[in-house]
């Protein structure tokens, strides 16, 4: 509770650090204004045009019906990943052998292209959710998988000792001192699986289902609506931003003071 | 009767032989300090004796009811600041929080940390403060004994001398054993009944000083008098490599 509340304390702070990232992106803006008035509207539209576009389908209820489609799928595979790569990448970490046999799985699962992984799960689960869902699990479990696997192998021998001399209960050992150092290694990991579940999310949509976002990316690229393709990539890229910046990274800052 | 006894012990690292037939008792309120050249296995005997390495050959007896140890290279949490590091060794015992920080605190103005450094992670901390958190997680708890691995070795003369004192002070109201290594002749002489010189390649005790009077009324006049007498002891010589000092 403490804990939360400093995190909010710190929150105006921090968000006043972030001008130099607001400069950056306006200036990213008119880059992308003059690109505009070199190529012309059908190319890329202007980032006027692309707003309004967006603000329109902020408002339409079958966009936002669209997103939440997307959402869930992202969510519901993200969250599969996150439990089951948070718990096995524990599990493997504190045994040599597993965490010995998991690797080439785990180098198999990293090196395999999604685009293949999507193809596949057409051919298992057909066009919908599952394949969708599966194809983000593929992708993102492998990242939260190596990051408990990690953090859980370079747990530090001599501060296990310590805990043994001072007769650590076996509560504390694991609060005070495993679980710190593993979040270190596996909330990063945590923020990349997010990342890449949602960019996953969106291109096996793109393939392999009828709605969500990404399907709306393809009806957009069929109908040659590039302000609609861009308001949806805006879409995408706004809210991995904010998820990102606002929520997750004030909360590592706070996790991780003590780090150098 | 609390004590630790220590019987034909040798230990090896791989094919090494790092100890060799260690053989002496602790008894309960005694100071016992090992003293020998660097790398001659004085850690390696301290966490047998402290159970924190297996005992292969010989045995290490341990009747004392409580331990604590402060380690030769801090091994403080690095997640959490100066009073938690010290409290934690009192949660361990189930000791209520209030009251755990509240003694951390009082241990640690003892040992000459500030208020402005409570906050502070071990990042953050020179290195004879990290040395002084660790040495005050062991002592909060008050063990029956205590282990300490050159727990001196990064402080100025006028910190040493008062933590002295403390130590001194916590054994006589604790009746508190002690086994402790040091690089320093003088300190041991202060603090310790017994001192054990221990030679390297392999660790062996070649011999042992006892000293008798009262450590609150050993004055600086008596451990000057006694560390020049040691200094001339061939087997000090000998295991320290003194006379290739005077040769120069
Ligand atoms: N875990 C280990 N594995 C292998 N060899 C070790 C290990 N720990 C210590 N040694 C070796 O054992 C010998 C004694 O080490 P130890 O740490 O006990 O010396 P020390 O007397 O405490 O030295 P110092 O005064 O410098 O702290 C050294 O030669 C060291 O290389
Ligand atoms: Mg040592």
């Amino acid at each position: 509770m403490k804990f939360f509340l400093k995190i909010l304390k710190d929150f105006p702070a921090y968000l006043w650090s972030g001008w130099g990232a607001v400069a950056s992106i306006l200036l990213f803006i008119a880059f992308w204004d003059v690109g505009n008035q070199i190529y012309g509207n059908l190319v890329l539209p202007s980032p006027l045009e692309t707003f309004k576009t967006l603000y329109a389908m902020l408002h339409s209820k079958d966009i936002l019906e669209q997103i939440d489609i997307t959402l869930y799928r992202a969510s519901v595979g993200f969250g599969l990943s996150l439990l089951f790569g948070s718990v096995l990448g524990l599990i493997a970490g504190f045994f040599a052998t597993a965490s010995m046999m998991s690797r080439p799985i785990v180098t198999i699962l990293v090196g395999m292209p999604p685009i293949a992984w999507i193809v596949l799960a057409m051919i298992w689960f057909g066009m919908g959710d599952e394949t969708v869902i599966f194809t983000v699990v593929v992708a993102s479990f492998p990242i939260i998988f190596v990051g408990a696997l990690q953090g859980t192998r370079t747990l530090d021998g001599e501060l296990k000792e310590m805990a043994d001399s001072f007769a650590f209960p076996w509560h504390m050992k694991f609060i005070d001192v495993y679980f710190p150092h593993i979040f270190s290694y596996i909330f990063p990991a945590w923020v990349s699986g997010l990342g890449m579940a949602w960019k996953i999310v969106i291109m096996a949509e793109l393939l392999a289902t009828s709605d969500g976002m990404g399907a709306e990316l393809a009806i957009a690229r069929s109908q040659l609506d590039t302000p609609t393709a861009l308001a949806l990539v805006t879409i995408m890229i706004g809210s991995l931003m904010f998820i990102e910046y606002i929520i997750l990274e004030p909360i590592k800052r706070e996790v991780e003071l003590w780090r150098v | 009767m609390e004590s630790l006894e220590v019987k034909h012990l040798t230990h090896h690292f791989g094919f090494t032989e790092i100890l060799h037939n260690i053989n002496f008792t602790l008894k309960k309120g005694e100071v016992v300090s090992i003293v020998g050249p660097s790398g001659g296995g004085k850690t390696t005997l301290l966490h047998l004796c402290a159970g924190l390495l297996d005992v292969a050959e010989g045995e290490v007896n341990n009747s004392f009811k409580t331990t604590a140890f402060a380690f030769q290279e801090g091994r403080l949490l690095p997640w959490k600041n100066v009073i938690e590091n010290i409290a934690i060794a009192l949660l361990a015992r189930g000791e209520k929080k209030s009251v755990a920080i509240q003694k951390a605190q009082e241990i640690a103005l003892k040992f000459g940390l500030e208020e402005d450094d409570f906050e502070k992670f071990p990042k953050d901390l020179s290195g004879g403060m990290k040395q002084r958190v660790n040495f005050a997680r062991a002592l909060v708890v008050k063990p029956s004994l205590l282990f300490l691995d050159e727990p001196f070795s990064a402080l100025d003369i006028g910190l040493k001398r008062e933590l002295y004192t403390h130590l001194i002070e916590s054994c006589e109201e604790n009746d508190m054993s002690i086994l402790f290594i040091t690089h320093d002749l003088i300190e041991a002489i202060r603090l310790s009944d017994e001192i054990l010189l221990l030679e390297a390649d392999p660790g062996h005790i070649v011999k042992t000083f006892k000293y008798d009077s009262p450590k609150e009324k050993r004055d600086d006049a008596f451990v000057y008098k006694e560390s020049a007498k040691i200094v001339q002891d061939k087997e000090i010589i000998e295991t320290f490599k003194l006379n290739t000092l005077e040769l120069k």
